[in-house]
């Protein structure tokens, strides 16, 4: 469709005129015009909704909302064009088979050796080794072998060496999905552990010998406590509620030496309309302050983010400083279980700290134990009130960590604003389907990739440059506070207004920090060969002439190398190259490549927004007459007179 | 008044020291004529806390039996909470306290009695002088002269003896113009766009009451600023119908008629009163212990504090943007133009002039758009957040402005020489200093004061290579550019550095500066190497040549 002009959000002037183009994956408009020829490219998987408005007389316009947060705003000339659009559209973001998402079509050009391998950089059983399971206390059960106990659980589970197969049957068919309680995290240093199921199924009276010799067997595994926590994510309200079908929590007179708590995070459903509320917040167009932050509080988003943390910091707590075992569940125990179990279990170990720690972490806690991906997050059309951000909320509970503990990841927010977006995308296998079975039976390693290995292979980008291994902080458990610092719980708008750069810091200190970081690593190989040719030259002045020479000639080709490091000769020369070094990262031009947008050249290395750090050739130089257009409420350079002010008596 | 007959016990032992993150300390407690020190007598872990009197805001005293407990409000917003035993001794130190803390003669202030401990390499009374300024601006054009028709402080006495103002109008207008307006403030020059040739010029509003009046020589004086066939714009920080209502009382604004070729705007800037509130509603909301995250939100945004924030943010954006973008000359003032003007203009500065954004820069815009522009920094400064006494002139907009300029710092974080900690240090000493540099509501009552002979300067004392390491921003590269801020409420933050300096833990992120700064610090040593080494291979390579031939 010709003609088709993009909306910026923020400001009606500036709409760009181009060419709509629909594929199989994507939807791609391309600018008219301007040599650069912008692309915006949005993947089918990522629409989560379309919406046609009223006709106006400039056309017709269709918005579409992504699940990451982009929201895009079309008007189309023609009334007809406009529906065929919408009609295909909503077609092809609801795909009904697994067969078409995009992941099925994705080819990053690896053989397939590459892409076995690219499987293979994440293994759990060399998690569990890492744990230091087995061991005398704990084992490696076959009892789900193939599936028969749970069809939701991995064929691979761990569990207390005391419980038997007997034990753990009897006690899956005394749990809702028979998700019996199962290793999540063992704590070398002193035995503790966190394990995971889902609710009892003890309504207001029944009782099963079997489930209750199993949470022994998980007291008995940690012989240094008498007791275990048993951790109810849900209000209580609502667990209360579930015993009247049969459902429920475990009485404390019934089990032996558990001590149960209610920790009340709220259900799926309640999470979707907080961000529905939040996004709505987001999307106002000039909002004041009241607005935003009166918006933002009725959301409630932020006191459940807190909410799960608190959870987590409770669990961290017991494991850590009380040396107590606990049990985790809510409903199904693979929703908040699953939030509440990955939480603590990074603020317990430094290593879920590490980039390669945290792929683990989603695929122990998330991937193996049947988080329902494909329903929470709508990759197959589906029932909409099964659609609800879990892990995203997981994902920014991380984010709230690194704003306080900004040394103790080793990973920084792009990379969590990557694994948000391919939870989505579609476009590796990862997070295909609804459970492990599910995986093994549509052969997703063998017909899809990754996404852990191309995270992996570009591991540069997503470095955190204030993490060291041997900072306090990247040690030893993590101490949030818990109260009373609400305070410390902030919106993310480098997530939730990702595509908005305007509203972020035009200068990123992390990029900036990370292309010095480049810069001394250049440095120290520079003065290694420098340091190498010195000593050879008064070697040589002293020794023989004829070998002399020929180190001579070796240590030039050397120097040239280096030259090609882009290091200059001088020292004066050298400050003009730092000059024009922050331009690279801080990133203060890079409005008109507007990395929110899939461009092409992104989605070759498959990334939704590396363009933040790729296309920045346009320095700090450019950066003021273009700055502006993106600044929230200040015009762009060729607006007219009278409509700057509209915009700032607006404001 | 000697000190001594306020302070009843000079001295109290086994005092407990009770701060937030910190683990209460038993110490000794010593009153002097200007502060409060407390010092641990733990042999492992000596600790020393020096409190100016000046600093405290507020103190409450509590009994259980005969332990008495003060708890001790700060300017600088700590608190912190002295258990004292004995019933007298407590109550008499609460009374020294109280009284020394609210001094009523600046001369018993203690920059009298201060005397500096460190060498004085450049006297900072006399670094930002006006003449100085004037040179540069006379470099780039000859369109402005310096005058000197408020020598006496008698045309304007809220101005400083110099100000810059067009060349073409004399002594004797300036006079007529001072009349014209609140409090003799005329139009003077407050900012000269070098790029574009623009300038924006600061005053109060015109007196042209209810009938209209008007003064030729100050619409002659105004619109010398422009090139022939442009507009200027007015930017008034109050809303239309304040401004209409000032008119009862004598006040105004430029009417069309009059003033033809400008276009008035009407950007409203809260006045002081209503900051002070909002002030101490943020503070109450940052103290706030209860653990309930919704409490917390309203809290914040009833403060009304961030609205503020982004108001002035976008009234300075839209200045700057006046401009450089539509190239026109600015007037701006409010009512007095003592404080939102200023806070305008300054921040304007901020966005526009690459040289406010450095350390000696932006000392100078302080010392020219504050500090000689008049801002009644005594009045304002008084009392912080912790007043309890319904106070008439207290109001944070000199904060305001340190907390914009700290927006604009996190957005654009490479592009100013100073860090934040120079920010707060500035928001200190505004409050409560052993400097006289903040005292006095202007340079007519500084010079009264004698304070440039009687008093040290804060510039120089920062200005020492030592102390100046500490306010340096390490990923600072000098950016020539504009710096267009966002002011979305997205965008703005709450300055924590400020407010929630004392409750919460700082350790990590103080951790994490001191990684950034060892970063940038190994870099720069590594080049410095591999320059050496560098220069030493190419000598030795010349030399060899030369041997060879």
């Amino acid at each position: 469709v010709e003609n088709v002009r993009l909306l910026d959000r923020l400001s009606s002037r500036r709409a760009v005129v181009g060419t709509l183009y629909l594929t199989a994956t994507h939807v791609i408009f391309v600018e008219n015009g301007s040599e650069t020829r912008k692309e915006t490219w949005v993947l089918h998987s990522q629409i989560s909704s379309i919406e046609k408005q009223a006709t106006t007389a400039t056309g017709c316009p269709l918005l579409i909302r992504c699940k990451n947060f982009q929201v895009i705003q079309l008007v189309i000339p023609q009334e007809r064009d406009c529906h065929d659009v919408y009609i295909s559209l909503i077609r092809l973001a609801r795909p009904v088979k697994y067969e078409e998402l995009y992941c099925f079509s994705f080819n990053p050009k690896l053989d397939k050796e590459e892409r076995e391998q690219g499987w293979k950089l994440v293994d759990l059983n060399e998690e569990y080794n890492r744990m230091g399971v087995p061991n005398s206390y704990w084992q490696i059960s076959d009892v789900n072998r193939d599936y028969g106990v749970c069809d939701s659980y991995p064929t691979e589970v761990y569990v207390p060496k005391s419980a038997t197969a007997h034990i753990i049957v009897g006690s899956s068919k005394f749990r809702s999905r028979r998700r019996f309680p199962a290793l999540s995290y063992y704590c070398k240093g002193n035995n503790a552990s966190i394990c995971r199921s889902s609710q009892p199924l003890s309504g207001f009276s029944a009782r099963c010998l079997e489930d209750e010799q199993m949470l022994q067997a998980i007291r008995k595994a940690n012989p240094g406590s008498d007791f275990i926590y048993v951790v109810d994510t849900r209000p209580k309200l609502n667990a209360m509620a579930n015993r009247a079908a049969g459902k429920g929590y475990e009485n404390e007179d019934n089990y032996s030496n558990i001590k149960f708590q209610f920790i009340g995070i709220e259900n799926i459903h309640v999470m979707r309309n907080s961000l529905q509320k939040m996004l709505e917040v987001c999307e106002l167009k000039s909002p004041s302050m009241s607005d935003f932050l009166w918006g933002l509080e009725n959301s409630g988003w932020l006191k459940h983010i807190k909410a799960i943390m608190d959870a987590g910091i409770f669990i961290a707590k017991a494991v850590a400083e009380e040396g107590v075992s606990v049990l985790v569940h809510c409903s199904d125990g693979w929703d908040r279980t699953a939030q509440v179990c990955s939480v603590a279990s990074l603020l317990l170990d430094p290593y879920y700290r590490t980039m390669k720690g945290f792929m683990v972490l989603i695929e122990k806690d998330w991937v193996s134990f049947g988080h329902k991906f494909n329903h929470r997050y709508g990759n197959l059309d589906g029932d909409p009130k099964e659609i609800s951000p879990v892990i995203d909320q997981f994902i920014e509970c991380v984010w709230q960590l690194m704003e306080q503990f900004p040394c103790a990841f080793e990973f920084n927010e792009r990379f969590l604003i990557h694994v948000q977006h391919h939870i989505y995308s579609c476009q590796f296998g990862n997070f295909l389907c609804n459970s492990q079975k599910e995986r093994q039976e549509l052969k997703i390693k063998e017909r899809t990739y990754s996404l852990w290995a191309h995270l992996w292979k570009n591991r540069a980008d997503y470095l955190n440059p204030l993490y060291r291994s041997d900072h306090s902080q990247s040690q030893g458990t993590l101490h949030p506070q818990i109260a009373p610092c609400n305070f410390l719980y902030k919106f993310w708008s480098g997530m939730y207004n990702r595509f908005e750069k305007g509203l972020h810091p035009r200068q990123s200190v992390t990029d900036y920090l990370m292309a010095v970081k480049e810069e001394t690593q250049q440095l120290e190989e520079e003065l290694e060969v420098l340091q190498e040719r010195l000593a050879n030259l008064q070697k040589s002045q002293s020794g023989d002439r004829k070998v002399k020479s020929k180190q001579q000639d070796r240590s030039k080709q050397v120097g040239l190398h280096t030259s090609n490091n882009s290091l200059a000769n001088t020292p004066q020369e050298y400050s003009n190259d730092l000059k024009s070094f922050p331009s690279r990262s801080p990133s203060q031009g890079d409005e008109e490549d507007s990395a929110l947008i899939l461009t092409q050249d992104n989605l070759k290395s498959s990334d939704p927004d590396l363009s933040a750090n790729s296309d920045q050739e346009s320095g700090v130089e450019d950066l003021s007459c273009r700055s502006p257009s993106g600044g929230g409420c200040l015009p762009s350079e060729d607006s007219g007179k009278d409509s700057d002010e509209a915009v700032f008596l607006a404001g | 008044m000697e000190f001594a007959e306020l302070i009843k016990t000079p001295r109290a032992d086994n005092v407990v020291l009770h701060r937030p993150f910190h683990p209460a300390v038993e110490g000794t407690l010593c009153l002097t004529g200007h502060h409060l020190i407390f010092s641990s007598r733990r042999q492992d872990n000596a600790e020393e806390l020096w409190l100016l009197h000046s600093n405290i805001d507020s103190i409450e005293k509590r009994f259980v039996g005969s332990l008495g407990t003060i708890v001790i409000k700060c300017k600088d917003l700590r608190i912190i909470q002295l258990d004292i035993p004995g019933m007298e001794e407590c109550l008499n130190i609460a009374s020294s306290i109280e009284a020394l803390s609210t001094l009523d003669s600046v001369t018993l202030m203690y920059p009298f009695f201060y005397r500096p401990m460190f060498e004085v390499l450049e006297d900072g009374w006399s670094s930002f002088l006006l003449e100085q300024e004037f040179e540069l601006l006379s470099s780039v054009t000859n369109e402005w002269r310096l005058s000197c028709v408020n020598k006496e402080f008698s045309v304007c006495p809220s101005y400083p003896a110099v100000v810059i103002v067009p060349k073409c109008i004399d002594d004797e207008a300036l006079r007529k113009v001072a009349l014209f307006r609140h409090g003799g403030r005329f139009p003077v020059l407050s900012y000269y766009h070098g790029k574009n040739g623009m300038a924006m010029m600061r005053s109060s509003q015109p007196l042209t009451g209810t009938n209209g009046r008007r003064c030729k020589e100050d619409e002659k004086l105004i619109n010398a600023t422009l090139r022939s066939g442009r507009r200027g714009f007015v930017i008034d920080t109050r809303p239309l119908n304040v401004a209409q209502q000032a008119r009862a009382k004598g006040g105004g604004f430029e009417q069309e008629v009059h003033y033809p070729q400008w276009r008035r705007i009407h950007k409203y800037i809260e006045r002081f009163n209503i900051l002070q509130e909002s002030f101490i509603k943020l503070v109450e909301a940052c103290n706030d212990q209860s653990h309930n995250m919704d409490r917390w939100l309203s809290k914040l945004e009833a403060s009304n504090w961030l609205t503020h924030i982004k108001e002035l943010l976008t009234a300075a954006c839209l200045a700057a943007q006046c401009i450089d973008r539509e190239s026109a000359s600015v007037l701006v003032h409010g009512s007095e133009g003592t404080d939102s003007t200023l806070q305008v203009t300054s921040l304007a500065q901020i966005i526009l002039d690459p040289r406010c954004r450095t350390i000696r820069g932006f000392e100078a815009l302080i010392v020219r758009e504050w500090l000689q522009a008049g801002h009644p920094f005594q009045q304002r400064c008084a009392q912080s957040a912790y007043s309890n006494s319904k106070q008439k002139w207290e109001a944070p907009v000199f904060l305001l402005f340190l907390e914009c300029v700290w927006q604009i710092h996190r957005q654009f974080p490479c592009s100013f020489e100073f860090n934040e900690q120079f920010l707060i240090m500035l928001f200190e000493h505004a409050y409560a200093s052993q400097f006289g540099t903040f005292l006095g509501n202007n340079e007519n009552e500084r010079a009264k004061l004698k304070l440039p002979q009687k008093t040290m300067s804060l510039w120089s004392w920062v200005n020492r290579p030592e102390e100046l390491s500490r306010f340096q921003n390490p990923l600072y590269e000098a950016n020539s550019l504009v710096i267009w801020p966002s002011v979305a409420p997205q965008s703005l933050q709450l300055w924590e550095g400020v407010f929630l300096r004392w409750n919460r833990p700082s350790k990590f992120l103080e951790e994490a500066e001191e990684e950034r700064i060892n970063i940038i610090k190994y870099n720069k040593e590594l080049q410095a190497k591999v320059n050496a080494l560098r220069r030493q291979l190419a000598e030795m390579e010349t030399n060899e040549e030369l041997l060879e031939e």
